[in-house]
């Protein structure tokens, strides 16, 4: 008899732990979760690295269609830009030497153009002499997807498709010269 | 701590006031009062003995009202703290460098500590939120704690009840009745739609007991309420977006994949006082102008199916739509609601090309802002020549102009002039308030005529799936306060003795007036002895040794 009452108290007890725990960790889990989002709300929510870079179709300053699934292989250096924009400009020579450098090994740079006119970004490429392909956002839906805040920013996707690193800010060639080794075919 | 051995045998969990079985004080307090606090009905709202894990321990925590209270009560600081300088939402700063240092700029070190503590972006902080979460775990547990033991409480509930309970409630009656008087309080009492059980020599009256749930209903609806909080963090439930749109433009929706609008035109009527519009006119002449309309006409488009961002060809037209103040465009989920306006951006420029010593015009030209062309041909042979577009002109570095925004604010043009009189060209810089002329004086020069502008409509783009759990969460919360304040929980005790005495005890959670009125009926109809408030009692005793007191 006594023992049955203890058997049945100690039953008792702990169900009572387990449910509160589970009770607790549930909140618990639920306040986690809300502060990690919060946390992550204001960074780049859609795109991470690791992440397969959204596919994109956009015509160059010859014509050309440029869609990023056709350099599946080759790693691709995207980078957005705006005439207006002091950093992105002064990163723009550095980048073409270093396309030069790469681009006999799968490395493809894409200048993504924000929303300007065709003679604004041709005037800024004939300026600086850009001979890697420089493509225009008309509607902004380019930048839309990869979720572009500032400018420059540039995403960098390894031959696999994926991102493989997003740079916000101006890079130095050096910068720049190991991105392009990071993404370059094997 | 020990269970409690009541003397009627009963054995109560450690905590317990009042007897669960027959309702006998078990505290010394509770023996010595002259009234049982019936809060809870005297059971152990949790049981302090179960303090020996970690576990136990944060459950008694958040278990106590205190605590409870207290968190609000520190919420309630930090968000009227969050009130004394602005949020980051309205500050002139758009990225975490920028904000931090316009805080400490602006306010010094108190705007330093105030953004380093997060006050700055209240609601987004972590320990902000860590707080509403504390607060949301106590009002779970408190509330389980306090329901479960009174549910059980007063569904386990006997009809027979100690006499040292019965005369310790508020309302109690002591007196001789008659043979029947048992049966016709039971008869009344079924009348006045009471739920009547009996057993032996008595009987236990009760009607709205769902009353006394209404405060657990009530944190439910909260919790629901906080829970929907929580999902706009969540990533798809919730998108607040800001879209400038002008006048001829296609734009992505921002956060909506695959959606393009494109505004054919923006309009802001006001109130003219004519055309049936006189009876506002009183009211236009003290205060000027007032808006009648903001509206944008847009075209929403979708991307095709398969189509990938960017290209050109792939967007289909869904429908055109006036967004208005309040009448948003809404589909698939989203709604654009008309949120602001900015008149008379640049759109074109008109210019004639001028011999500056005879003023004659070789003819005229328009550059449009938005997308300039190379070269304009005149019809005199004359030619203009783009050699450098600068939508918002800044000043030169180092020789080149620059451009601080891509929008047309201040539009600055480089361009070779030629007519078939000076074949070479002359080059001059034009802004719309003067003409650079770089390579030495010129013979032409491009006057300026007038220019076209555009609107732009400053859209939101929103979509709150949390809403529907809001509402419900809301509606369960109001249900609960209904319940709890409009409904009271009344019960009557009545038992005979067998002398035929007879012992009356009646109590509700509120509304003490509306329990008498029921019982002078059963009174009257059932002759049972007359009833006493000693609640009353006390307190006109209380007061009578005060003005003693006063007196002496």
């Amino acid at each position: 008899m006594g023992e049955q009452v203890k058997q049945k108290k100690k039953n008792k007890k702990q169900k009572r732990a387990v449910m509160r725990t589970v009770i607790l960790a549930v909140l618990v889990a639920a306040i986690g979760y809300t502060i990690y989002n919060s946390a992550t709300a204001k960074d780049v929510t859609l795109l991470e690295v690791g992440d397969k870079a959204p596919d994109f179709a956009l015509v160059d300053l010859e014509g050309n269609d440029h869609k990023l699934s056709d350099y599946e292989g080759q790693g691709v250096f995207l980078n957005f830009w705006g005439t207006w924009c002091k950093p992105c400009a002064k990163e723009m020579p550095a980048m073409d030497r270093q396309y030069e450098a790469f681009s006999n090994d799968g490395v493809q740079v894409l200048a993504v153009n924000i929303a300007q006119s065709d003679f604004e970004v041709q005037s800024f490429a004939d300026q600086y002499g850009l001979s890697f392909p420089v493509v225009i956002d008309k509607t902004k839906s380019v930048m839309t997807a990869y979720n572009i805040r500032p400018l420059p920013t540039t995403v960098l996707v390894n031959p696999e498709g994926n991102i493989e690193r997003i740079i916000t800010g101006e890079m130095t060639e050096q910068d720049i010269a190991g991105f392009m080794e990071e993404i370059k075919p094997e | 701590m020990e269970n409690l051995q009541c003397q009627c045998g009963h054995t109560n969990p450690p905590g317990t006031k009042l007897c669960e079985s027959c309702g006998r004080s078990l505290t010394e307090k509770e023996q010595n009062s002259k009234l049982v606090d019936m809060r809870y009905e005297g059971t152990a709202r949790r049981s302090q003995t179960y303090n020996k894990s970690i576990i136990d321990k944060i459950w008694n925590f958040f278990s106590s009202v205190k605590v409870g209270v207290s968190i609000i009560v520190i919420l309630l600081v930090a968000a009227a703290i969050g009130t004394i300088l602005p949020q980051q939402a309205f500050v002139p700063a758009s990225t975490e460098a920028t904000i931090k240092d316009y805080y400490a700029d602006t306010y010094g070190s108190v705007g330093r500590v105030y953004h380093f503590l997060g006050f700055h972006d209240l609601y987004s902080s972590y320990w902000f939120i860590a707080l509403v979460g504390m607060l949301a775990i106590s009002l779970v547990i408190a509330s389980l704690d306090r329901f479960v033991p009174l549910y059980k409480s007063l569904k386990n509930q006997r009809v027979l009840r100690h006499p040292s309970f019965m005369d310790k409630q508020r309302i109690y009656a002591e007196g001789p009745g008659a043979e029947d008087t048992l049966l016709k309080a039971e008869e009344k009492l079924k009348e006045l739609k009471y739920n009547v059980r009996t057993d032996k020599n008595g009987l236990l009256a009760e009607k709205g007991r769902f009353s006394r749930w209404g405060p657990y209903v009530n944190h439910i609806g909260l919790i629901i309420f906080l829970f929907g909080v929580m999902l706009r963090m969540v990533p798809g439930f919730y998108i607040d977006e800001s879209l400038w749109l002008r006048e001829g433009e296609t734009r992505a929706i921002p956060e909506v994949p695959g959606y393009y609008l494109e505004s054919k035109n923006f309009e802001l009527e006001n109130y003219t006082g004519e055309d049936g519009e006189e009876v506002f006119g009183e009211a236009l002449d003290r205060v000027g102008t007032v808006a009648k309309n903001y509206q944008t006409d847009v075209i929403l488009y979708q991307k095709a199916e398969e189509a990938l961002p960017g290209a050109s060809d792939s967007q289909e037209a869904v429908g055109e739509y006036a967004i208005r103040v309040n009448q948003p465009l809404k589909f698939d989920g989203y709604a654009i609601y008309q949120m602001d306006y900015r008149l008379d951006e640049l759109k074109a420029m008109k210019f004639a090309f001028t011999n500056k010593e005879t003023e004659e015009s070789l003819g005229e030209l328009t550059i449009d802002l938005i997308d300039p062309e190379k070269t304009y041909e005149l019809e005199s042979g004359a030619k203009v020549e783009l050699l450098g577009y600068y939508p918002d002109f800044s000043g030169f570095e180092g020789g080149e102009p620059q451009t601080a925004t891509p929008l047309p604010n201040n539009p600055g043009f480089l361009v070779k002039l030629t007519t078939p009189e000076t074949p070479e060209g002359e080059t001059s810089f034009i802004t719309i308030q003067n003409t650079v002329e770089p390579l030495g004086e010129n013979d032409y020069k491009l006057t300026f005529q007038s220019v076209e502008t555009r609107d732009v409509s400053g859209l939101t783009v929103r979509k709150d799936s949390t809403l529907p759990i809001l509402g419900l969460g809301g509606l369960i919360f109001m249900i609960g306060v209904a319940q709890g304040m409009y409904f009271n929980h009344r019960r009557f005790w009545i038992q005979q003795k067998a002398d035929g005495t007879i012992l009356l005890a009646g109590h509700t959670n509120k509304n003490w007036f509306g329990l008498k009125k029921d019982l002078d009926q059963v009174v009257d109809y059932a002759s049972l002895p007359a009833y006493t408030d000693q609640q009353d009692e006390i307190d006109k005793k209380e007061k009578a040794e005060k003005e003693g007191e006063a007196l002496s």
